[in-house]
């Protein structure tokens, strides 16, 4: 008996500090990196950062205004291009869709958010880069708004499904018909919920590299419109830290540290939106 | 309740020839708002109503009793095509409004003038007045009258307005649960039904909440046909002039109020309503 308590004491301790472990191991991980950016990036940020265009190999200083207004652009285009696209394919499929058809679009869906970011950014390089001949924003642009559609897709028809029948029946007993009940009660119920996952899926393709790598090239100008290459954060970041000098390592630092912030931003942002809506809407 | 006869319809509904069994009783098609002749409705291939024959009377309230899952929430679904709403579903058999098939009727007109109120409130994530005001705006009827008039008189005639007046612009999930179902009255209300459906209003309310809304219906039912479905057998017996009796999936009894619970015909009924089951 007593042999058979110390046991289950014993297996509990050594169960317990190994979950314990685990969860600080992950969580330190993310400290690290946070801590380590924060550090090295904060350092190197200046005014300049925000405000010039990066400085020849040699010179000091310099920033990388034009990478941000660059990500920026992407993040326009895409947002134009892959949020409408997704929002109104997840309204289909919660709405509308029958069985089989649902299905093979969720399945789909579900395989294109696996696709490789480069493969994306080979897919739009053959169709949009090869026939212009040269990079451009534009492309980049579509790159990255077609890796939203599966993210926007999904989450738009979870936040859609989780709206309680009772309150579409309640718009259809009043004479609304399928789509304006759709439209007047059932999105606008939604409506937090959605656009947290647009905020959520914009954050996760702002930090991609690859699909940008031969879609909007890079660029250490300005760039004019959307028809040239451009710079972003995410291949600035990949060029200045692979290059051999100790100042482009600094502003890779700190590029770093703002695209992290501006990630930061967005998901803390969403938490808000969605903790807002949390309390009348379930009840 | 009165008691004049010829004011309603003292068949058990058992087949088509009722007429030809009680022909004094013939005025009585006249003030029916709603007639049902032979409905059967299935769920996929399982049937749940059995050939219902009923005449719901203009201007009176009438009420559905029987135990859970006896088919009379979806004898009342039937009636302003709510089960269309749910899919592999089908009615066979005719129901008249004012003599007009509704499954001929436009889905939209039908349920403007056939309104509903579910068994859980179910208010819209919006203000309370935009709630009210919901059915006038979706069908464009907002032209020729002023929408918070209409919002004011509704919520009156729901016994809600002195309660909320001062708070119309706040949200309806900051209502009592008994003045949200009010609210949803009166959200029905507002397009001026001409029958209004209600499906265990009371059920999740406590007392005083269900005596609030029992005089709400005694007042209404002046300007509008009522039919309510309730487990609550006194509830019937207080606010309703005809009863229905279900019992799985076919009509036992229909009769007036009174007769049901006094004399009723058949012994199912009887049992029923004296609690040796259900």
């Amino acid at each position: 008996m007593r042999f058979r308590d110390y046991r289950r004491k014993i297996i509990n301790v050594v169960m317990l500090s190994l979950t314990g472990l685990c969860a600080l191991a992950s969580v330190s991980v993310l400290f690290f990196v946070l801590g380590y950016l924060f550090v090295h990036g904060f350092k190197a940020l200046s005014w300049d950062f925000f405000t010039k265009l990066p400085a020849p190999v040699g010179e000091s200083g310099g920033g990388m205004a034009n990478a941000i207004i660059g990500s920026a652009k992407l993040l326009l285009i895409a947002l134009l291009s892959g949020v409408p696209v997704g929002l109104i394919a997840g309204i289909y499929l919660a709405e509308f869709s029958g069985k089989t058809f649902g299905f093979t679009v969720r399945y789909v869906a579900d395989l294109l958010n696996g696709v490789p970011s480069i493969v994306m950014g080979i897919f739009i390089y053959t169709v949009i880069v090869l026939p212009m001949h040269h990079f451009s924003a534009l492309a980049g642009g579509l790159a990255l708004g077609a890796m939203l559609v599966p993210i926007v897709l999904r989450s738009t028809e979870d936040f859609l499904r989780a709206v309680p029948r009772s309150l579409r029946e309640a718009a259809l007993a009043l004479g609304a018909s399928r789509w304006k009940a759709i439209a007047t009660v059932v999105i606008p119920a939604a409506g937090r919920g959605i656009t947290t996952g647009v905020l959520l899926a914009l954050a996760r393709v702002a930090g991609e590299t690859a699909p940008l790598l031969f879609t909007s090239f890079q660029s250490q100008y300005w760039s004019q419109g959307f028809n040239q290459p451009t710079a972003s954060l995410p291949v600035m970041i990949y060029t200045y830290a692979i290059s051999p000098y100790e100042n482009w390592h600094r502003q890779a630092w700190a590029a770093g540290f703002i695209l992290l912030m501006l990630v930061l931003v967005a998901n803390i942002g969403a938490r808000l939106i969605l903790s807002r809506r949390a309390s009348p809407a379930r009840g | 309740m009165e008691n004049v006869a010829g004011s309603g319809v003292m068949i058990s509904a058992q087949g088509p020839d009722r007429g030809v069994d009680q022909p004094e009783k013939a005025p009585a098609k006249s003030v029916a708002k709603v007639s049902v002749e032979g409905l059967n409705f299935f769920y996929g291939p399982r049937q749940v109503l059995f050939n219902i024959s009923l005449e719901i009377p203009e201007g009176k309230i009438t009420a559905l009793i029987g135990p859970s899952g006896c088919g009379k929430s979806t004898f009342l679904r039937t009636l302003n095509r709510m089960h269309e709403t749910v899919s592999n579903t089908r009615a066979e058999g005719a129901v008249l409004l004012d003599g007009q098939s509704i499954f001929d009727m436009d889905v939209v007109q039908l349920r403007r003038r056939v309104g509903m109120v579910f068994q859980k409130s179910n208010p819209f994530p919006k203000s309370i007045f935009e709630n009210v005001a919901y059915g006038l705006r979706i069908n464009g009827l907002e032209r020729g009258v002023t929408i918070a008039e209409v919002v004011e008189k509704s919520l009156r005639r729901a016994a809600l307005w002195d309660e909320v007046k001062d708070q119309l612009h706040k949200s309806a999930y900051a209502l009592s649960g008994g003045q949200q179902q009010r609210l949803c009255i009166a959200r029905a209300l507002a397009i001026d039904p001409e029958v209004l459906l209600l499906d265990e209003p009371c059920s999740a309310l406590d007392p005083i909440a269900t005596a609030k809304i029992e005089d709400l219906l005694l007042d209404l039912v002046a300007s509008c046909t009522i039919v309510i479905v309730t487990h609550n057998m006194q509830q019937a017996a207080r606010v309703a002039d005809h009863t229905g009796f279900f019992l799985l999936g076919k009509l036992i009894e229909f009769n007036r109020t009174d007769v049901i619970f006094k004399k009723p015909a058949r012994k199912e009924t009887e049992d029923y309503i004296t609690g040796r089951f259900g």
